[in-house]
């Protein structure tokens, strides 16, 4: 008698967890040829504000871990990543690119991700300074993450724009709720499978799946979300994002940008989602002595 | 007058936990939305009792608390108050001095709270004291050692002692019911501090954990409707503990109206002990009224 085969349920990552989504809608994924090949939960606003509470509840944690922490963390991602090329590939092939592309965006996206482990603990000392002032005070400036941000994943790609997107928020201390490509979503979930056995502590990465048309003015009004980043180039979803950013004054980035090429990545993507905190801290200074520090 | 016959509490009735939790999970079905929502969590506002427990409180501590009792959140027009404070009796006065004449009543925990570990002369003591002081309600623990050692005729006492003490003070009486194992122990108990001549009945002090949860409340109200039934005497009732959101609060509300009725859906009858439930309320009304989801950072902590 022939099998069947068991399929995978494609659900959503919120606080760790992955449950199905709280609306119960979905929406089939049809490759080429029509065949349907998953049925992809449809997210609703409430799913992306239970996502927000559990991305500020694991917020402080995260963003107080030891940075040489995170970088460890990330570097595992990677190498979780890497233990289930054969699963990402079949996924990227069957929603639609050859073996070759998807080999290419397999491997750029796990050394993407070792190449933020890297930065996690050295950003700050080159965006960081010491400062020369006039009075009697030792001043310094250094970054610090602004705290929950929400990321409208690329929709042209499976895999690499999510990781593009994610890494660089993470590396600086930051927790974000993400949108996955409406498109091309298999991986998505795939990968918070591998955030889930990663070391990554629950709520510090919730992927979510769905219409960005649906949810982009909730993650662009939500007062507790600091920053957002959008990637793509829908004028009128841009537009409506830093109208409603003006709200509680979150920032709000725009990348659109070929995440294949090699210089779609650097230290500048993790300042995006941080604060400068300058510190003016009283020193001795008499008699016109320099500064003893 | 008639005479208020004693029932034998070792006899009182048994719990059928299965239909308890059955009922109680029917509760949290109710969706309540919109305008619906907006009065329910008005009303709910309305019936916290603000509280502060900790051995760090200071009168400072205490007179923040007191203003955000009168000013929840200023920028909502209309908003009522909550129903009163809730402190030690070293902090009743000051308590008593900062809402001035605000319509909030101030609440002190006595009988040596938490535990209730103490001689009755010292629990009579700490009573006196606050409401000497001024309070307006007293929030007693009961002897949970003496209860489930079967001693029953000692915590009758020990509440009508007390009760007595109160005069014209409210009395709640706090079962600790994380303490007391079981919903019979939790339903025999509501029935010796209401004939003990309890005003309200109280699930727990907040400082163990299960604290205050849907099916011990419910074994509460029930006994509430019961001892009603039978002498015509309405019983408060005021969960405390581990209500911190506001679609949980509102189930509990639901719950008051379906067991007992509209008479109890007021603050003279119904009481949340809660601290952070507040601002979760606020936030929900907030958001309600903007359109917008709230965050934490807009609302004062204390």
């Amino acid at each position: 008698m022939a099998r069947l085969n068991i399929l995978k349920t494609y659900k959503i990552y919120i606080g760790g967890q992955f449950p199905r989504t709280e609306s119960g809608r979905y929406y089939p994924l049809l490759d080429k040829a029509g065949n349907t090949l998953a049925n992809i939960c449809l997210s609703s606003r409430k799913d992306f504000r239970n996502a927000v509470v559990a991305a500020r509840n694991a917020q402080g944690s995260w963003s107080a871990k030891p940075a040489f922490n995170r970088g460890q963390i990330l570097y595992r991602i990677a190498e979780m990543l890497e233990g289930r090329k054969s699963q990402f590939l079949e996924e990227l092939t069957v929603q639609g690119i050859t073996l070759k592309q998807a080999q290419a965006e397999f491997e750029i996206s796990v050394d993407r991700l070792v190449y933020y482990a890297g930065w996690c603990d050295k950003y700050q000392q080159i965006y960081g300074s010491v400062n020369p002032v006039a009075t009697s005070h030792f001043n310094f400036s250094v970054p610090e993450p602004t705290g929950v941000v929400g990321i409208i994943a690329p929709n042209n790609s499976s895999l690499i724009g999510l990781v593009s997107a994610i890494a660089p928020v993470i590396a600086g201390g930051n927790t974000c709720v993400v949108l996955a490509s409406e498109k091309f979503p298999l991986c998505s979930v795939t990968f918070s499978e591998v955030l889930n056995s990663s070391d990554v502590p629950g709520g510090v990465v919730n992927i979510l799946t769905g219409k960005s048309s649906e949810l982009v003015s909730h993650f662009s009004s939500h007062m507790d979300v600091n920053a957002m980043i959008y990637c793509g180039n829908n004028k009128e979803e841009i537009l409506l994002s830093e109208q409603n950013a003006t709200i509680n004054v979150k920032r709000v980035f725009v990348y659109n940008q070929n995440w294949m090429q090699e210089n779609a990545q650097g230290a500048h993507y993790i300042m995006d989602a941080q604060e400068i905190k300058t510190t003016w801290h009283p020193i001795e200074n008499i008699g016109g002595g320099g500064a003893k520090y | 007058m008639a005479v208020l016959r004693i029932p034998d509490f070792s006899k009182s009735n048994t719990i059928d936990q299965v239909g308890i939790e059955e009922r109680c999970s029917r509760f949290q079905t109710r969706s309540i939305k919109k305008e619906t929502k907006v009065q329910g969590l008005k009303m709910v506002l309305n019936m916290i009792d603000l509280t502060t427990l900790e051995g760090k409180d200071t009168e400072g501590k205490v007179k923040q608390m007191c203003f955000k009792a009168a000013h929840l959140h200023d920028i909502y027009p209309g908003l009522p108050t909550v129903a009163a404070v809730c402190v030690y009796p070293t902090m009743v006065k000051t308590a008593k001095d900062a809402l001035g004449a605000a319509k909030i009543k101030v609440a002190s925990v006595s009988t040596a709270f938490p535990s209730g570990q103490a001689p009755l002369q010292v629990k009579i003591n700490d009573t006196k004291f606050a409401v000497d002081n001024g309070a307006d309600e007293i929030d007693m623990v009961i002897s949970r050692g003496e209860f489930l050692k079967g001693n029953y005729n000692f915590v009758f006492d020990e509440i009508a002692t007390i009760k007595e003490v109160c005069g014209k003070a409210r009395l709640k009486v706090i079962f600790e019911t994380g303490e007391l194992s079981t919903l019979d122990n939790v339903r025999r108990a509501s029935e010796i501090a209401m004939y003990a001549g309890a005003d309200f009945i109280k699930t727990s002090t907040g400082k163990i954990s299960p604290a205050a949860t849907m099916p011990v409340t419910l074994v509460m109200l029930e006994a509430i409707r019961d001892y009603y039934y039978h002498t015509g005497i309405m019983i408060g009732m005021k969960p405390a503990g581990g209500i911190s959101n506001s679609k949980l609060a509102l189930h509990y509300l639901v719950m008051v109206k379906e067991t007992l009725g509209n008479a109890w859906l007021n603050n003279q009858w119904f009481r949340f002990g809660a601290s952070s439930l507040a601002n979760d309320v606020l936030m929900q009304l907030m958001k309600e009224k903007t359109g917008v989801y709230q965050s934490s950072d807009y609302f004062s902590k204390d």
